[in-house]
């Protein structure tokens, strides 16, 4: 793919959304530089309006002026345009179809069990922890056998499926703090509590995943501005 | 290699017949095996145990579940006659409108067919304006894929069949000629095209009946 200019490239995204986090992070791995707007938690902007009239939702990847919507898509978008740089996805279809099916599990099981979690009380809190847990004991599994005893998901880099879950980290660790709770556990789930300190650690996802004090932080005003 | 391609689905289940009509579209031999939702056989379960539900594909001992994860599979690994464009961006475009119909039109459907009473007026809206979205992408297109069949056409079989069967269980009318020309237009394509209206359930009335006892008799009915 030829050299495009920063201004060719533009991700439209809020700094606590774990969904702009994979775009990012996609990005990151292609060593691809990219003009990011930062869409305001109040009001969204006429360009995110335009770019995504069907969700009105970020991240929006504007590439040549043509956007690309939903996240997971966007990620696969980068992996296939930018192909010369390191492999989002595996190679092979089977190990493709995998990571596909683990990652809609993320966003269609784990993130809204996780979302819940957050506002929860009482039974529904304790029901929804070992939602969450179950979920991890079965990605922990999962990455026991795609990672065949590498550090990542993806084996020795990070890939479609480290960055599907791994976007997540930062929410799960504040939702942890928020809740008094363990979700991520050295007994239940050992190789992912490694995997997360090796995902955190790594070149492309630096900066990316916010503090979980900072995520906390605005945790509290998302809920005073809903009035809970 | 002595391929093997095992498929466990469901007769009237348009998730099922998707990978049935990509299979069909590129000629791979497969063996089917009809599962019962109310009894699902234990080799399903062996081989999804974590949805435990159909589609499943088993292709030479090795399984894949979720219709669209399937489809990128099949796509992937048998190259003739491709149901996804090569160009990024159509790939791109291709799997957001199939997003788009699964977890935004499929459940406005059922919403407006079979959702609460007093929430049928607001849930009907919702799934017209869904639908709309749709009726704005296929265009002056032949299909959503273009020239031939693809990825979403396959997934839209929900909208191409299904959805006529659903509101004619339920008594809610979604997709009129006049609101919708165009995407009814592509529907009739669709139903009558080669490789799907060969593998469309055509037992109407025993699939109405099978959703009326499923979902209720609509969204006047107040049990589901």
């Amino acid at each position: 793919m030829a050299n495009s200019s920063c201004s060719d490239i533009k991700v439209l995204g809020a700094w606590p959304s774990p969904f702009v986090m994979r775009v990012r992070i996609a990005l990151n791995i292609k060593s691809v530089k990219y003009e990011f707007l930062e869409e305001t938690h109040s009001s969204k902007s006429q360009l995110l309006l335009q770019s995504n009239p069907v969700y009105k939702k970020i991240p929006v990847l504007i590439h040549g002026g043509k956007p690309i919507c939903e996240s997971l898509i966007i990620v696969q978008y980068i992996d296939e345009v930018w192909s010369s740089g390191p492999s989002i996805l595996p190679s092979d279809p089977y190990d493709r179809a995998i990571e596909r099916f683990w990652a809609a599990y993320v966003d269609d099981k784990i993130f809204p069990s996780m979302k819940l979690l957050n506002t929860a009380q009482g039974e529904e809190k304790t029901a929804l922890v070992e939602q969450v847990t179950e979920g991890l004991v079965l990605l922990e599994e999962a990455f026991q056998k795609s990672s065949k005893g590498k550090a990542f998901f993806g084996g020795d880099r990070i890939g479609f499926l480290d960055i599907a879950f791994g976007s997540m980290l930062g929410w799960l660790r504040a939702i942890e703090k928020m809740g008094g709770v363990k979700l991520l556990d050295e007994a239940k789930t050992p190789g992912l509590v490694q995997w997360a300190e090796s995902l955190c650690g790594d070149g492309a996802v630096e900066g990316i995943i916010p503090d979980t004090e900072k995520l906390v932080e605005f945790a509290k005003i998302l809920v005073k501005m809903k009035g809970h | 290699m002595a391929e093997e391609v095992l498929l466990f689905g469901v007769w009237g289940s348009p998730f099922s017949r998707r990978v049935e009509m990509a299979l069909k579209l590129k000629g791979i031999q497969y063996k089917y095996f009809e599962e019962e939702l109310t009894n699902k056989s234990p080799t399903l379960l062996k081989y999804n145990p974590i949805h435990k539900k159909i589609p499943v594909l088993v292709h030479n001992g090795k399984p894949i579940a979720e219709s669209q994860v399937i489809l990128e599979y099949i796509d992937e690994t048998w190259k003739d006659c491709p149901i996804f464009p090569k160009d990024p961006y159509e790939r791109a475009n291709a799997r957001f409108w199939a997003k788009f119909i699964d977890e935004k039109c499929l459940p406005g459907i059922f919403n407006a067919c079979w959702g609460e009473e007093k929430q049928h007026q607001n849930a009907v809206k919702e799934a017209c304006e869904h639908l709309k979205h749709l009726e704005n992408e296929i265009g002056e297109k032949k299909y959503f894929g273009g020239e031939a069949i693809g990825f979403v056409d396959i997934v839209a079989n929900i909208i191409g069949y299904w959805l006529g069967l659903f509101e004619e269980a339920s008594g809610t009318k979604l997709l009129t000629r006049e609101e919708f020309p165009k995407l009814s237009n592509w529907a009739d394509v669709f139903v009558s095209s080669c490789g799907i209206k060969e593998n469309l359930p055509l037992a109407r009335d025993k699939l109405i009946a099978y959703f009326r006892s499923r979902f209720g008799t609509g969204s006047t009915d107040a049990s589901k």
